[in-house]
């Protein structure tokens, strides 16, 4: 470790704490900064590969523009004597020790998948794609089980140059992971690391890697025709919900997977909403006469290219409709659906999810679990699918919630929130007096909900 | 310091007059007009007034040397504007167009009009080949430009690859990283990337980062004007496409 004990920058070196196959990191200290800090230095040895030092360098400029809780906070970077990144050190341990634990059961690889969606969807809304998601490449934060991506080496970022972008001596990525198109030199779509998610989860849930590890271009080609063993082909206890999301995330089409990372956390975080497909009971590949007409087939060409017209999170919306079921009046109702409407057919990728909140009492706060509460729980999503019904949405893009809380518009902030909810639409109550007295949730919501917020109201 | 890079006016001094008051609320020490300050446009003369008069440093571009003396390589439509062009400038104006350089070199940064290479040949850098030719033809670690009305950023990788990016409008990219670049404005006068807002440069020399800036202006008012003034009409109408 050769940069110990020197000074890069203004910053004091200190011990190693990595030496990756690109770069050195350290600890690092700087009267400046209270917070631990490490620096970042590449590898540039006579004979390395300067591929490297491509990678390093869309890292100091891709970095420096990323922000929030899923990304180290970026410092300062230089290019004296070395190029140099300092950035803020994560209180945390990577994804690779939890290899050794796997399989892991389908809640965890929920609980974790849905930290690391989270993590994407916060990328992905600043317009970078991280392209080499891989378990040593997500922090996952003491403090609060956040995931943090760290090594934007390979990442694409649509407002930056694309230093990567020539390198076509190979698809850069990592093997096990990397998205088709990816393989065949396709950076910038989102959905590619949604792949790398899916074939991380596959790992997790069955402790085998989807496609091995292969070392040549020929065989990284291989995943655009042989389909991986469905998880439960390996492993029986996997849920259909777990199976149905892992292969949804893997698809060869990037159009066919999930349209963003925040529905993708929707679905690992509510798996009784997953609408099940074929994917979800394929308990073989495909039969081999099949593998091999795609594999020789002239025609058989998946569509790996999309032309993104702006950023994938903004194009595919998490739509959240809040109905208060007890006042809804037909009138309100059905301009309550207009509204959802407009949203979805500006936005072909975007996803409802219809909520009610189901009013606890102090008193009795513990009636679900009685059987009165099972059954006012049960009639409420009957009504919620009612009320969606006339909306004509496949299954895969609708999902119904009941919250039970005490505190309705609280508990809509709170989903909205949790579930990256792009938009929330909800009714006005109608009667003035009752909301004298009752105060208005909808006004709670418009002030505190994360995201826009609709008020539909009837004119009268 | 904040420079802002004024390519391709192209007689246009309300898109001009735009870029000014954009650029000067943002902070603007200094102005650079790469070429084609005249040609297509209704105003010749008040653009070179203008120019002069705010003590902007200008480069001379294949209109301005057209409209000295006359075109050559031109298709019709340009033809015909600037021989139109050519009588609506005093001599005053001419004079101060024959005395502009083809490029000016500051540290390592060079400024032209088109591709640095043959500065007098504008030739167009629109890809990899032709930004390759550009930056092979100087030292300069930058190239800033314009010619083409089209945006675009070549950069050379640490593997001496060139690779190309699309500027997103108004974001700031840092050059510090990058090895060597050739910087292509759009035009302030006669966007042709589908965007008819004017685009000009803002290269903060000091922090080394540079932005695409586009400005919306009256863009009725400018294509009315060339229409008035008897120039081909799809001079006007291509105001309004950005095309």
């Amino acid at each position: 470790m050769p940069h110990r004990g020197r000074s890069i920058g203004g910053f004091e070196v200190g011990d190693p704490l990595h030496s990756g196959g690109m770069a050195f990191l350290y600890e690092a200290q700087h009267p400046d900064h209270d917070f631990p800090l490490l620096i970042k230095v590449p590898r540039v040895a006579e004979g390395e590969d300067p591929a490297a030092i491509v990678g390093f360098e869309m890292e100091q400029l891709i970095l420096p523009r990323l922000s929030g809780a899923h990304v180290p906070r970026f410092v300062a970077t230089g290019h004296e004597p070395l190029p140099w990144i300092a950035m803020e050190r994560i209180d945390g341990v990577s994804l690779l020790p939890r290899l050794r634990e796997l399989p892991l059961g389908a809640e965890e690889v929920a609980a974790l998948g849905a930290a690391i969606a989270d993590a994407l969807d916060s990328l992905h809304r600043q317009a970078c794609v991280h392209l080499d998601i891989k378990p040593s490449n997500i922090m996952i934060a003491k403090s609060d089980g956040r995931a943090v991506l760290v090594d934007f080496g390979l990442a694409h970022h649509a407002h930056l140059p694309d230093l990567m972008a020539e390198e076509f001596r190979l698809p850069y990525g990592t093997a096990p992971y990397m998205a088709p198109e990816q393989v065949m030199g396709v950076r910038g779509d989102p959905a590619s690391d949604i792949f790398a998610l899916g074939a991380m989860l596959y790992f997790f849930a069955t402790n085998v890697r989807p496609y091995a590890d292969p070392q040549s271009l020929k065989g990284l080609k291989q995943r655009l025709w042989w389909d991986p063993m469905p998880p439960r082909g390996r492993e029986k206890s996997i849920p259909p919900w777990l199976q149905e999301i892992i292969l949804r995330c893997m698809e060869v089409e990037p159009a066919r997977r999930y349209p963003s990372a925040a529905q993708l956390a929707l679905a690992l975080r509510h798996p009784e909403q997953v609408a099940l497909t074929a994917r979800a009971e394929k308990r073989a590949r495909d039969p081999w006469a099949q593998r091999l007409r795609r594999r020789f087939n002239p025609e058989y060409a998946p569509q790996l290219k999309r032309d993104l017209p702006g950023q994938a999170a903004a194009d595919a919306p998490i739509v959240a409709v809040a109905l208060d079921l007890d006042a809804l009046t037909d009138e309100l109702s059905a301009a309550l659906r207009r509204s959802v409407q407009h949203v979805m057919s500006a936005f072909p990728g975007a996803r409802v999810a219809c909520l009610n909140v189901l009013k606890l009492h102090l008193i009795r706060s513990d009636m679900t679990l009685d059987e009165q509460g099972r059954n006012k729980h049960l009639g409420r999503l009957i009504e919620l699918r009612h009320w969606a019904a006339p909306l004509n949405l496949p299954e895969a893009r609708l999902t119904h919630h009941v919250l039970e809380a005490l505190d309705p518009a609280a508990a809509l902030v709170e989903f909205a929130e949790v579930n990256r909810v792009d938009h929330l639409v909800l009714g006005a109550r109608s009667d003035s007096v009752s909301r004298r007295v009752l105060g208005s949730v909808s006004a709670e919501v418009a002030r505190d909900a994360p995201c826009s917020v609709t008020v539909v109201r009837v004119r009268g | 310091m904040l420079i802002a890079l004024l390519a391709d006016i192209h007689a246009n001094l309300e898109a001009l007059e735009a870029c000014l008051a954009h650029g000067a609320a943002r902070g603007v020490q200094r102005w650079i007009a790469l070429g084609d300050l005249v040609g297509y446009g209704a105003d010749p003369q008040a653009v070179v007034e203008r120019l002069r008069a705010m003590g902007a440093l200008c480069l001379l571009g294949n209109h301005d040397e057209a409209a000295l003396i006359g075109p050559r390589g031109f298709n019709d439509v340009a033809a015909a504007a600037i021989r139109w062009t050519a009588t609506q400038l005093d001599a005053s104006a001419r004079d101060f167009l024959r005395g502009l350089p083809m490029t000016l070199r500051e540290g390592d940064t060079l400024f032209v009009h088109a591709d640095a290479s043959a500065p007098g040949e504008w030739h167009y850098v629109t890809g990899t080949r032709d930004a390759a030719r550009s930056l092979a033809g100087t030292d300069a670690r930058f190239i800033f430009a314009g010619h083409t009305h089209v945006p675009l950023l070549a950069c050379t990788t640490a593997t001496g690859r060139l690779s190309l990016h699309k500027p997103t409008p108004n974001i700031a990219i840092p050059m510090v990283t990058l090895r060597r670049a050739q910087v292509v404005l759009g035009a302030v006068g006669q966007p042709r990337d589908g965007n008819p807002a004017a685009c000009y440069g803002l290269f903060d020399s000091t922090r080394l980062e540079c932005a695409w800036m586009r400005v919306p202006y009256d863009v009725e008012g400018a294509a009315a004007k060339i229409i008035r003034a008897g120039l081909p009409e799809q001079l006007a109408t291509r105001l309004m496409r950005g095309r």
